[in-house]
C-alpha cells in the first residue's frame, strides 16, 4: 500500500481551479517533491493532504486513511511543516515542542525522551531554553522541523521549508531532512520551487504547473527524458534569416528553441558542437555575443514539460497571493 | 481534555512572557477610574458671577449680601461689581465670568410693595453643568430672600421633605469603579483574547493546531478557557487597586470577594464568548485594531457604567438592554457600593449566563476547521 495515493483530486475556489485532476503515489520511505512555481497549486494540494482544506472532488488517502472520512487518522499520522514560520515565537524551543507533544498527547514517560532526541537531531539542545525570537531563520525551521516529528510520525509533509533562507541555511536544512528521514524511515513529502532543492533531495519529483501535473519521474530520468545531454545557449548579433534552420543541422544537435538573436541547442555532444557552431558562425560572418555550455538541468526539464522557465513563472503573481496574503 | 490543557498552558506560559500586554489592559482601566472618578466627581465651585446693580436700594443690599453669603460659605460662585452691563455681557461672551447677575431698578421698591420683584441671571448655557449648577444656587439663594421672619409660625404649615440616605455617602469614583472593573476584564479580552487571536491566525499559527488531532471543542474551549482566565486575573486585580483607590469601605470582606469573584469570572467567559463569535471568521488583524474602539464605546458607556441608564433615549436603552456590560455593571454596584445579597445579582448572572451559551453556541458553528 502506498502512503500517499492521491487521484484525479481536485480544489476550485470560485472560478479558479488551484488544483486541477492531480494523480500520483507517494511509497514508504520515498522522499517525493512537489516542484513548481507560485500558484502552480503545490501548497493547496498540500493543505488538501494535511486535512486543512477540503477537496473539491478526487480523493486521496495519507497512510491508509482517507483524508475526509478518516481525517484524525490522518492527523495522527503525518508531521507537517507549514509554508510560514509557525513556531511560538515567545515560547523557548523546549517549551514550543512540549506543548506540541501534548497536542499529540504523547505520553508523560515518553515526551521528555523524544523532545531529547529530536533537539540532538536538529541540532539546537544548547538552545534549547531560549526563547525562538532570539534565533536565527535556519534555526527556527530547525525547531519547526522537530515540532513536526514530536510525535513520531510516519509521513512528513515539508511546504517550501527553505524559502526565506539564506544559502548556508538551506544546505544546513537539506542535510538535517536527509539524517532524521534515514533515521526514522520518514515518508517525505517537500513542496519547492528551488530545482537544486528537489534535485539533491528527492527520489522522485512531480512537475507542477497551473494546477496539473505536468511530469513524474526520478531527477534522473526526467534529465534523460527531454532531447540531448548538454544545452547550449548562445546569443549571436544580426543573425540572418532561417539562422535556426542552419544551427540545427549542426553536428549532435537534436533540437533548437528560441527566436530572435538568442537560441537553446539541444545536444548529444556538447563540445563537438561548440567547435562546429563556432566554425558556423564565423564564416557565415555573424558574430557570437554570448555562450555557455551546461549539461542538462531540472531548470531544462522545467522548461521542456512547461513551455517556460521556472525563473519567469516566479516573476508572475499567484492567483492565491491574495487569498493567503496575510498568511505569507 | 488533556490537548485543551496544552492551549491553555501555551497562551499561558505566552501571556506570562508579555509584560507590556499586562501592564496596558491594566494601566489603562485605573488611569480612567482616577482621571474620570476625579474629573466628574468634584463639586463645582469658584464660578464668577457679574453683579449688575441698578437699584442700590435695601432690597438689592440683601441680595449683595447673601451673595457674598455663597462665596464665602459653599463657594459656588464668587462675585465681582459690574456698573456697566454691556461690559458684564460682554466679559460673559468672552469667556471671562460665567454668569451676570441684574439687579433692576426699582427692584427694591418692588420688594416692599411685594408687587413682583424680578432679578435677571444671564448665564452661558454652553455649559450645562456650569449653568444647572448657578441656577440651583441662585434658586436657593432667592428662597433665602423670600423667606419673611414676620411669617414664622410655631409649626410648619407647608409641607417638607426629609430625605434619608440608606447608603454612606458614594463618590463619584467608587461609582465609577464597577464599570473600571468590567473594562479591565474587556481589555484584556480584546488584547489578550481577540487581537492576538486574530494574529495568531494570520500568522499561521493556527495552521500548526489544525493539523493536530486536536478536535474542533477541544480547541475552542482552550482558546475560550485561556482568554477567560487571563481576563479573570485583570478584573480581579483592578478590583484590589481600585477599591483601594476608590476607597471602598471594607473592600476585603471574604463573603463579598468570593461574590465579586463570581461575577467577574462570569462576565470574563461572557465578553470572551462575544468576542469570539465576533472574530470566528475574521482574518485580518486590521479588525479586531478597528473595532476595539466603536465596541468600548458601544459597551462601556450604554452600560450605566458612568451615567445612568434612565437618561439615555430609547434607542440607547435597547442597547443597554442587550449590553453584557450592563448586567455586570449592575452586579458589581450592587456588591460594591451596597454590599448586597446573591438574590440581588441573580437576574444579572442569569443574563450573563444565558449570553455566553447563546454566543459561544453560534461561535463554535461558525467555527471553521479547516482554512
Amino acid at each position: 500500500m502506498p502512503a500517499i495515493d492521491v487521484r484525479q483530486i481536485v480544489k476550485r475556489f470560485g472560478t479558479f481551479t488551484a488544483v486541477d485532476g492531480i494523480s500520483f503515489t507517494v511509497e514508504e520511505g520515498e522522499i517525493f517533491g512537489l516542484l513548481g512555481p507560485n500558484g502552480a497549486g503545490k501548497s493547496t494540494l498540500i493543505r488538501m493532504l494535511t486535512t486543512l482544506l477540503p477537496p473539491t472532488a478526487g480523493t486521496a488517502s495519507v497512510s491508509g486513511f482517507d483524508i475526509v472520512a478518516q481525517a484524525d487518522g490522518v492527523r495522527e499520522s503525518i508531521g507537517v511543516i507549514p509554508q510560514a514560520m509557525t513556531s511560538d515565537l515567545e515560547l523557548s524551543v523546549h517549551e514550543n515542542l512540549l506543548i506540541f507533544a501534548k497536542l499529540y498527547g504523547v505520553p508523560r514517560a515518553k515526551r521528555n525522551r523524544l523532545i531529547d532526541e529530536l533537539l540532538d537531531a536538529v541540532e539546537l539542545r544548547p538552545w534549547a531554553n531560549n526563547q525562538v525570537k532570539n534565533l536565527s531563520g535556519g534555526m527556527r525551521r530547525r525547531v519547526e522541523i522537530a515540532r513536526g516529528l514530536v510525535h513520531e510520525p510516519s509521513i512528513f509533509f515539508l511546504d517550501e521549508p527553505t524559502t526565506g533562507l539564506d544559502p548556508v541555511s538551506r544546505v544546513a536544512v537539506w542535510g538535517m531532512i536527509h539524517r532524521v528521514q534515514k533515521q526514522r524511515n520518514l515518508t517525505v513529502l517537500i513542496t519547492t520551487h528551488y530545482m537544486d532543492e528537489a534535485d539533491k533531495l528527492c527520489d522522485r519529483i512531480a512537475i507542477v504547473d497551473h494546477g496539473q501535473l505536468m511530469a513524474l519521474d526520478s531527477p534522473m530520468r526526467l534529465k534523460a527524458s527531454i532531447p540531448g545531454k548538454n544545452i547550449l545557449e548562445v546569443s549571436f548579433a544580426a543573425p540572418p534569416e532561417g539562422w535556426d534552420r542552419v544551427l540545427a543541422a549542426l553536428p549532435h544537435v537534436e533540437s533548437v528553441t528560441g527566436q530572435h538573436d538568442l537560441f537553446r541547442l539541444a545536444s548529444d555532444n556538447g563540445p563537438v558542437t561548440t567547435t562546429a557552431l563556432m566554425e558556423t558562425a564565423t564564416r557565415a560572418g555573424v558574430a557570437v555575443l554570448s555562450l555557455s555550455v551546461q549539461s542538462t538541468s531540472l531548470d531544462d526539464v522545467f522548461v521542456h514539460y512547461t513551455g517556460h522557465a521556472l525563473r519567469d513563472a516566479l516573476q508572475e503573481p499567484s492567483p492565491m497571493d491574495r487569498t493567503f496574503m496575510v498568511r505569507r | 481534555m488533556h490537548r485543551t490543557w496544552a492551549i491553555i498552558e501555551r497562551e499561558l506560559r505566552r501571556f506570562r512572557r508579555s509584560p507590556t500586554l499586562i501592564f496596558m489592559s491594566l494601566f489603562f482601566p485605573i488611569v480612567q477610574l482616577v482621571v474620570l472618578g476625579y474629573a466628574f466627581g468634584g463639586i463645582v465651585k469658584h464660578l464668577k458671577i457679574a453683579v449688575v446693580d441698578q437699584d442700590h436700594g435695601v432690597s438689592a443690599v440683601k441680595v449683595r449680601e447673601l451673595c457674598n453669603a455663597v462665596a464665602n460659605g459653599a463657594g459656588t460662585f464668587e462675585t465681582i461689581a459690574y456698573s456697566d452691563q454691556g461690559q458684564a455681557l460682554d466679559d460673559l461672551r468672552n469667556g471671562g465670568i460665567n454668569g451676570v447677575l441684574i439687579i433692576p431698578p426699582d427692584f427694591s421698591r418692588l420688594q416692599l410693595e411685594k408687587a413682583a420683584p424680578r432679578l435677571a441671571l444671564i448665564e452661558d448655557n454652553t455649559d450645562n453643568f456650569v449653568s444647572s449648577t448657578l441656577a440651583a444656587s441662585m434658586d436657593g439663594m432667592i428662597a433665602t430672600l423670600n423667606r419673611q421672619p414676620a411669617d414664622t409660625h410655631r409649626l410648619p404649615t407647608q409641607s417638607t421633605l426629609d430625605t434619608v440616605e440608606v447608603y454612606p455617602y458614594v463618590p463619584y469614583i467608587q461609582y465609577l469603579l464597577p464599570g473600571s472593573i468590567v473594562m479591565s476584564v474587556f481589555m484584556m479580552v480584546m488584547i489578550g483574547g481577540g487581537i492576538i487571536f486574530i494574529d495568531d491566525k494570520a500568522r499561521g499559527l493556527h495552521e500548526g493546531y489544525l493539523v493536530t488531532p486536536i478536535t474542533k471543542f477541544e480547541l475552542i474551549a482552550g482558546f475560550n478557557l485561556s482568554g477567560t482566565i487571563k481576563a479573570v486575573m485583570a478584573g480581579v486585580v483592578l478590583m484590589t487597586v481600585g477599591s483601594l483607590i476608590a476607597g471602598i469601605p471594607n473592600p476585603f470582606e471574604p463573603l463579598r470577594m468570593m461574590k465579586v469573584m463570581v461575577v467577574i469570572v462570569v462576565t470574563a467567559f461572557a465578553l470572551i464568548s462575544l468576542m469570539f463569535l465576533l472574530m470566528v471568521r475574521v482574518t485580518d488583524p486590521l479588525v479586531p485594531r478597528a473595532m476595539f474602539g466603536v465596541l468600548n464605546t458601544m459597551l462601556y458607556f450604554p452600560s450605566g457604567a458612568v451615567y445612568p441608564r434612565q437618561g439615555f433615549p430609547a434607542w440607547m436603552q435597547l442597547i443597554s438592554s442587550v449590553d453584557p456590560f450592563t448586567y455586570a455593571v449592575h452586579a458589581l454596584k450592587c456588591l460594591l457600593l451596597k454590599d448586597t445579597g446573591v438574590t440581588a445579582i441573580a437576574g444579572d448572572l442569569f443574563f450573563l449566563v444565558t449570553f455566553s451559551i447563546v454566543t459561544m453556541t453560534v461561535a463554535t458553528l461558525l467555527f471553521r476547521r479547516t482554512l
